[in-house]
């Protein structure tokens, strides 16, 4: 079982993600430079957060036009898992392999704080290990972690139970009050038809330690960890 | 040759930036305006090997695949001789 961090001029939670991969989930990792084009060895990529490319033009949208992207995109269609943090998940919207977009937070500021999330979805190789309905307790960091989708877009993430994370308060209550950031639907993290990518605007990588506030985030690296392990 | 790009959120997508300006504005004591959307604007310098029609074509698709995110942007072209 090997991971793979893809790293972008401006990448900054790669080191994280790779720090989650070896000590947590105690397996191999390597940091896949955006020019590198073979992602053939790997059996899960990880789209760390960050400002690749200085969030210039839009957060995500020059990354996309990296090397590595084609790459991924062929990777993801053949069914290799792909786990897009924050700056990742904007990256997977840009690139059309989420639906919708990441705009600028409801209320303009840049918000790093702990929030809660539900989980929508249990049947996911990234939410496997979790219970539906748990709320886990996450770090976000973003000022541009809006979700915007057309109506058309919401109900099929709806009808097809994309809709892996919303927010909620402490008690697992969607409301517009635990809402950090204005997004539609409270949405917090979404996948793709095949339930093989997935992107979400919270750190699970910066809460898998107690020392650091949370380690509610575990559940989603040993969720990836455990359907690879079913998978061999 | 220039080309001129000018990029604008859709309509019915929440413009925040736009939104603070506009109260900023209201603030200041400034009367009759009723919104403000904020948008971008680019500035092409074309090297006169394209006619105006390529040059407008070529320009359009790459408001389209780099310059907007179709989701969420509108897009408009000038080409300006």
């Amino acid at each position: 079982m090997k991971f793979g961090v893809i790293v972008f001029p401006g990448s900054n939670c790669d080191h994280d993600a790779y720090h989650v991969i070896s000590k947590h989930v105690g397996q191999p990792v390597d940091f896949i430079w955006h020019r590198d084009t073979d992602l053939n060895s790997y059996d899960a990529i990880i789209i760390p957060g960050g400002f690749s490319y200085g969030d210039y033009l839009r957060a995500g949208a020059l990354a996309r036009f990296s090397p590595v992207m084609n790459s991924l995109k062929q990777y993801a269609r053949e069914g290799g898992l792909v786990l897009g943090i924050c700056n990742g998940f904007q990256i997977l919207c840009e690139a059309g392999l989420l639906p919708g977009a990441l705009i600028r937070n409801r209320d303009l500021h840049f918000i790093c704080d702990h929030i809660f999330v539900r989980v929508e979805n249990a049947d996911t190789p990234f939410t496997s290990e979790l219970q539906p309905r748990a709320v886990l307790r996450l770090p976000i960091a973003h000022a541009e972690g809006n979700y915007v989708c057309d109506d058309a877009t919401l109900e099929e993430l709806r009808r097809e139970n994309r809709i892996v994370f919303r927010y909620c308060d402490k008690q697992g209550n969607v409301s517009a009050e635990a809402n950090p950031n204005g997004s539609r639907d409270n949405i917090a993290g979404i996948c793709n038809a095949e339930r093989n990518v997935l992107g979400l605007m919270p750190h699970p990588e910066r809460a898998c330690e107690d020392l650091l506030g949370s380690s509610d985030g575990r559940d989603i690296f040993r969720s990836l960890a455990a359907t690879l392990t079913l998978a061999v | 040759m220039k080309a001129k790009v000018y990029v604008n959120l859709k309509p019915g997508v929440l413009d925040p930036q736009g939104k603070a300006i506009h109260h900023s504005v209201e603030l200041l004591g400034y009367r009759g305006i009723s919104d403000v959307r904020q948008g971008k604007y680019f500035e092409i310098a074309l090297d006169g090997t394209l006619g105006e029609e390529q040059a407008r074509d070529s320009v359009a698709r790459l408001a389209r695949e780099v310059l907007t995110n179709p989701i969420i942007e509108d897009y408009r072209v000038e080409i300006e001789a």
